[in-house]
């Protein structure tokens, strides 16, 4: 299990340093750049140079890249170009609230959505199996922002039950759980379909397999059955999809941050982005990166915990 | 007395095209302590059989008539709750694929001291069970293997494996599906024996489904032979194997490769195809690839005596009598 675990952390770490690569080269093909937008138009070409070489913008890309490797793994993202703060400490800031929306949303989602597919398989053709399979995509149809502005207008704006905007107070965690309910709805929505259905589909399979009818020939109770032989197996493709899924909730963070006027990557990312400030949107691609390449790795070894075929290699 | 004794049992699938009806009329009985072997080609119904006797059957199966008695009490008049008391304590089952039967996620350990779950024991005592229980069938270091998952072991080992879960409870009634189809022909020997060896041992019933005559010969002390979702002869396997009654079961000792004494290229083949069970031809179920068909094949055979407990469903007994 140990040199599983060790294996897919090394993975993890080429996947990384090879997706920050191509983010660096990506960025700094998009037209504009960080000297004019600091400097103005009515800037002199030696003020220029000289901010270019502060910056490191006149070397060489490759060295450029190596460069920001090197200042990476000492922690040094660079510097915001308008306010002049580190801007590992800008996005390390910024962190914490879409990690925390992103994980409360997946995580009752997928409770809900596996319940829900369980529930239908078991009791397959039944009317609650045909309504959930009518909800569920119903629900995987509508996207993130459109479930924000309807939840804002009839539970924030209509109902007054959930505040509209912000994150809540810092250090109120009742408040700032308060701040998530809606969010983490518009984010978390879609994905209680999914996984729904997915649970569904992989459950049928599970439950036609020839060691549950063994189970049943042995007389054990259907409930240990179910979820103590089957929904362990009937999982493994759920936990696949919500470590690649992350980056699908990473982005429906970006539309609801904005909506609600959340702190957070997604927002940073924006607002960077509109203003060609290319350290933070490097930091805050880089965390994004990091958070998806995380989450694909735990999802692997969470696998690997739950099937011992995989653990072994086979 | 009959461990299980089946008297007219009438099984049927609903199907798009109507009723197929799987098994039909069936009666059978295993004698307490005796293997009863059942013989017959793919399609003949003996997994609807078994499914039946055991109330595990599919969501589309419906029985028509008919009793399944084990030990005096009609299985399909009991409770769900009356049959799951039933499953693993005093019927127990192998089934054809070792490499399905059991949970692949779960150590063999885990598989066996929960089958165990009705016991009064303390955790230790069902792994010592387990253990013993391993070591029965042959599985070396046994302490040790019960902490491995499935895909550790070999085909025959999880056959083994199979074997002793089914007989840990000591059963009444083993039911065996063709549990050595999936294994090559060493370690078909080998599971036979062990299996003959332990039933010998608890003294239960055995029904051994198999489509290998061989290893009907070889085990079974009775064997019942089906065609089409009939039972079509019965009798000892010295009776049925030295002088079958049915042509059937004639055709299907012709076609046994193990039979075949002179060198050919090309099997023997019984010629023609299984009859539509959604709509069937009446009269005699094999009258359409029978060698010996005639005017009388027109009407449905009753079972016929022909010889001391040999009967087979065939016109021809009745009419060498009669001649």
């Amino acid at each position: 299990m140990l040199s599983f675990i060790f294996k897919r952390i090394g993975l993890a770490a080429v996947i990384t340093i090879l997706a920050v690569s191509s983010l660096f080269l990506i960025v700094h093909m998009i037209p504009g750049d960080p000297v004019s937008t600091m400097l103005g138009p009515r800037a002199t070409p030696e003020m220029r140079a000289a901010l270019e070489a502060r910056m490191g913008l006149d070397k060489p890309l490759i060295a450029q890249i190596g460069l920001f490797f090197a200042n990476m793994l000492r922690g040094d993202l660079g510097m915001d170009v308008f306010s002049n703060r580190p801007v590992s400490e800008i996005v390390l800031g910024q962190v914490p609230y879409t990690l925390v929306l992103i994980l409360v949303s997946i995580t009752w989602s997928a409770v809900l959505g596996i319940a829900l597919g369980s529930y239908s398989a078991i009791h397959r053709n039944s009317l609650g199996d045909r309504l959930t399979g009518i909800l569920s995509v119903s629900v995987i149809a509508v996207p993130a922002f459109v479930v924000s502005l309807y939840s804002l207008l009839i539970f924030a704006v209509k109902l007054q039950w959930f505040p509209a905007i912000g994150a809540g107070d810092a250090g109120n965690w009742g408040d700032q759980l308060h701040h998530l309910v809606l969010p983490s709805l518009a984010i978390g929505l879609s994905w209680v379909g999914y996984i729904a259905r997915l649970v569904r589909a992989s459950m049928l399979e599970v439950m036609g397999e020839g060691h549950i009818r063994t189970a049943r020939a042995f007389g054990l109770p259907e409930r240990q059955i179910v979820f103590g032989y089957a929904l362990r197996l009937a999982i493994l493709p759920t936990v696949t999809v919500i470590g690649v899924g992350m980056g699908f909730l990473l982005s429906a963070a970006v539309f609801t941050e904005i909506v609600f006027s959340r702190p957070g990557l997604g927002k940073l990312v924006i607002d960077s982005i509109t203003t060609r400030n290319y350290p933070v949107v490097m930091g805050s691609v880089l965390f994004s990166t990091l958070i998806f390449v995380a989450s694909t790795t735990l999802a692997d070894i969470v696998n690997a915990i739950l099937d011992p075929r995989i653990r072994a290699g086979k | 007395m009959a461990v299980l004794d089946i008297r007219g049992l009438s099984v049927g699938y609903s199907t798009p095209r109507g009723e197929l009806r799987a098994l039909r009329d069936v009666s059978m009985m295993v004698p307490e302590g005796k293997i009863v072997g059942i013989v017959g080609e793919s399609g003949c119904g003996k997994s609807t059989l078994i499914s039946a006797i055991i109330r595990l059957m599919a969501p589309n199966a419906r029985v028509g008539a008919g009793e399944v008695r084990f030990q005096g009490r009609d299985l399909l008049a009991e409770t769900e709750a009356q049959m799951r008391a039933l499953r693993g304590t005093q019927i127990s089952m192998v089934f054809q694929d070792p490499m399905q039967t059991h949970n692949p996620v779960l150590t063999v350990g885990r598989q066996m001291m929960d089958i165990q779950y009705r016991e009064r024991l303390s955790r230790a005592e069902k792994r010592q069970r387990a253990e013993r229980m391993l070591a029965l069938v042959g599985i070396p270091d046994p302490e040790a293997r019960l902490n491995q998952y499935p895909f550790e072991f070999s085909g025959g080992m999880r056959q083994r494996i199979a074997i002793a879960m089914a007989l840990m409870a000591k059963p009444a009634l083993l039911i065996a599906d063709e549990p050595t189809t999936a294994l090559d022909a060493t370690l078909e020997v080998q599971i036979i024996k062990r299996l003959r060896e332990l039933q010998d041992e608890i003294g239960c019933g055995v029904l051994f489904i198999s489509h290998h005559l061989g290893v009907i010969a070889e085990l079974c002390d009775e064997v019942v032979v089906m065609y089409a979702g009939e039972v079509v002869e019965t009798g000892s396997v010295r009776d049925v194997f030295h002088a079958p009654a049915h042509p059937y079961t004639r055709a299907l000792l012709e076609c046994d490769p193990g039979h075949i004494k002179v060198k050919t290229r090309a099997l023997p083949t019984i010629p023609g195809n299984i009859p539509d069970l959604v709509n069937l031809p009446g009269g005699c179920i094999f009258a359409d690839r029978c060698e010996r068909r005639h005017a009388a094949c027109a009407a449905r055979p009753t079972m016929a005596l022909a010889g001391d407990g040999h009967r087979a469903a065939c016109h021809l007994i009745t009419e060498r009598e009669t001649a």
